[in-house]
């Protein structure tokens, strides 16, 4: 069983009033993510979506802790685990949903689902269902936004699995020696669907070392503790922004469920799963908020409804859009 | 017989060749612990053990490149990629170097791979696992590019291509895998993985298909014959490269028209193909033009349900085509 992260202790660094606020948006985001999810798979099983779905439950404390730190010129790249960055990006909860539809109210006009959500205003470029292919995309995103000055950053989401393909390592390399304003953010959720990190890397579970033979500065965090990932990204951000190139974190976490809908998840061990079901974020950050009395148990009940009633609200709008038109079909294949 | 469904066959065919010969071995992501992510290699790591039944890393490229490098030395390697269009990254390991092996080689080396690759759609699998990449193998000389549709040839042909010398692209489509059933001997034999096959004679005018398409086409003979009295001939291309001419002329031959029914988008596919063989060869047997169904010309494949359906080719489609073109 894998219990690696478990040694770093929750960091909440807590300066009174004004972490209220971010405390409670932090959470909100968190519930807003879980309820979409669980809303996702309830919605599958009724097969208003099909195809192939990935849920993000268990890994809620990255997406949320990771955008606080980005600005509206910075850029999203994910793969397709992407509703959880999506959301916390702050794209819109319906027309996320209805692309999972498959309905013309779509962020893609249901072209995409569930793997490919995109917001070009949002500077979220896509959710990729080639595991690596986002990531010299990525880095090409900010190689432009270092050409153009704008003092944006890009920031690339990948798992464990996608570490092993080469073009991660041509990434990093090239992302190195041009000092490209780009965070690495590693989603090591232990497995690549059915295949255990530890079985197929060299090193190790750990991969954040890797990134210190390309001269990345890398750090090793909770990916279950949303102020750790809160933090790390605050810091390396700043660096990146600084002009000091890349930077590269790894958040140690887990997905609760199987990789997509077909995965009953076989081959993880009881002790294993529940070990991490003990980390949830959406129990640990509550309580803390509570022990320290940072929020009432009001408070939070009322940030967990909104939530339940947003995405509530979103799967409605879904259920209520049209699909797409037929002639559809044949738009935005040239420019 | 036993019947079978095209997975079933797919694991028959695969487990009797490991247990024949040790030089044959499976690798790719998941094909061990998990069975493979379409359960093709379900029990094989319990049987043959983790030295045969190898899970890698998530690349590849370095799938394909070191069972190339294993079969140039003497093994008998099965490359799963998981879908076909994961197949990209290995692109350079197959067209630029398997493909190669013999001929650079001056006949001294070869290169007995089996790459078996899932694809095609109708599975709401959307841009990224949906699609149906043939042409760019059947394209390269030097690699033998099948495309099974039914557990008999599944089989048979898994079994050639595990007995031949030469690298073989081994397409099955997903979504024949647990819907289509069908009669397989318990025991090995080989079919050609280089031969057509008529699977419906006719008189009016001949389908060519393959994979999924060959079960529409069928369908839509069907249809046409018990509702508007058409004959028409089903060939089975089976082999997307070589393709077997023999068999499409002497087909158009017989009935003098011909139909082409595709998953692919059309432009430089193996229709193409197909319907430029037929106009080198016996235009002046032809009654109508040759007539294809495929897909339009975008990127393939819309996620939502209503455009898949819009965009795939479907039995009521190809039964207008024949309708049509049975009508010239
Ligand atoms: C190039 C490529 N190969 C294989 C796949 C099939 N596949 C999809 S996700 C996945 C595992 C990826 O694991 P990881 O990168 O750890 O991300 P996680 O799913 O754990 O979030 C695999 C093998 C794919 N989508 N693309
Ligand atoms: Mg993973």
């Amino acid at each position: 069983m894998n219990t690696r992260a478990a040694k770093a202790k929750p960091k909440a660094h807590v300066n009174g009033a004004n972490d209220k606020q971010e405390f409670l948006e932090l959470y909100r985001q968190m519930c807003l993510i879980r309820q979409f999810e669980e809303a996702c798979g309830e919605q599958y099983s009724r097969g208003n979506i099909r195809g192939f779905l990935h849920l993000y439950i268990g890994q809620e404390a990255i997406a949320a802790g990771v955008m606080r730190s980005l600005r509206a010129e910075d850029y999203v790249v994910t793969h397709y685990r992407d509703h959880g960055h999506a959301l916390a990006r702050g794209l819109d909860t319906n027309r996320v949903m209805a692309e999972l539809f498959g309905r013309a109210t779509g962020l893609s006009k249901g072209k995409g689902g569930s793997m490919h959500i995109f917001d070009a205003a949002k500077g979220f470029m896509g959710g990729h269902a080639i595991v690596g292919g986002q990531l010299p995309l990525a880095a090409g995103l900010a190689l432009a936004c270092q050409y153009k000055g704008t003092g944006g950053i890009a920031v690339v989401f990948f798992g464990d699995g996608a570490v092993n393909q080469g073009v991660f390592h041509e990434t990093m390399n090239l992302a190195a020696i041009w000092d490209l304003p780009l965070l690495f953010f590693l989603e090591n959720n232990l497995y690549g669907m059915g295949t255990a990190a530890e079985r197929t890397r060299a090193g190790g579970v750990d991969i954040y070392p890797i990134a210190g033979s390309y001269g990345i500065e890398a750090a090793m965090i909770d990916g279950m503790d949303v102020l750790a990932v809160r933090e790390a990204t605050g810091e390396a951000v700043k660096k990146i922004r600084a002009g000091e190139g890349p930077k590269f974190i790894e958040a140690k976490t887990y997905r609760f469920h199987g990789h997509s809908m077909a995965d009953p998840a076989r081959y993880r061990d009881h002790a294993e799963l529940d070990y991490w079901l003990s980390r949830d974020p959406l129990k640990s950050f509550p309580k803390m908020m509570l022990d320290r009395e940072l929020a009432t148990a009001e408070e939070l009940a009322v940030v967990r409804k909104s939530a339940d009633d947003e995405v509530a609200s979103a799967v409605k709008f879904s259920l209520e859009s049209p699909p797409p038109a037929k002639s559809e079909l044949f738009t935005d294949v040239y420019a | 017989m036993p019947t079978m469904t095209v997975i079933e066959a797919v694991r028959d065919a695969m487990r009797g060749e490991m247990r024949r010969d040790p030089r044959i071995f499976i690798m790719g992501e998941d094909v061990g612990a998990r069975g493979g992510v379409f359960l093709a290699s379900e029990g094989f790591l319990q049987e043959f053990g983790e030295s045969r039944v190898i899970d890698t890393p998530l690349a590849e490229s370095s799938i394909v490149g070191i069972a190339l490098g294993a079969a140039v030395n003497g093994m008998r390697p099965i490359a799963e990629i998981q879908f076909a269009d994961f197949v990209w990254p290995a692109i350079n390991q197959l067209v630029g170097e398997a493909a190669r092996v013999r001929y650079g080689t001056g006949g001294r080396k070869t290169a007995p791979i089996v790459v078996r690759i899932p694809y095609g759609g109708g599975v709401r699998g959307g841009l990224y696992h949906s699609q149906s990449p043939e042409v760019i193998f059947a394209h390269t000389p030097g690699l033998r590019v099948v495309a099974p549709a039914t557990p008999y040839d599944a089989k048979g042909m898994l079994i050639s291509a595990l007995r031949g010398d030469d690298p073989v692209v081994f397409f099955e489509h997903k979504r024949t895998y647990r819907l289509v059933r069908g009669e397989v001997p318990a025991d090995a034999y080989m079919e050609p993985c280089d031969k057509a096959e008529v699977k419906r004679p006719g008189t009016d005018l001949s389908i060519f298909a393959y994979g999924l398409m060959l079960h529409y086409a069928l369908e839509a003979a069907r249809l046409v014959h018990e509702q508007d009295g058409i004959s028409a001939e089903v060939v089975d291309l089976r082999s997307l490269r070589p393709l077997d001419t023999e068999t499409i002329l002497d087909s158009v031959r017989r009935t003098s028209k011909a139909l082409v029914v595709q998953e692919d988008t059309p432009a430089v596919s193996v229709g193409s193909e197909v319907a430029a063989v037929i106009a080198e060869h016996v235009f002046f047997d032809l009654d109508a033009p040759v007539m294809r169904v495929a897909p339009p010309e975008i990127p393939p494949m819309p996620f939502s349900p209503l455009q898949e359906a819009a965009f795939m080719p479907s039995p009521e489609k190809i039964a207008a085509a024949i309708r049509e073109l049975a009508a010239i």
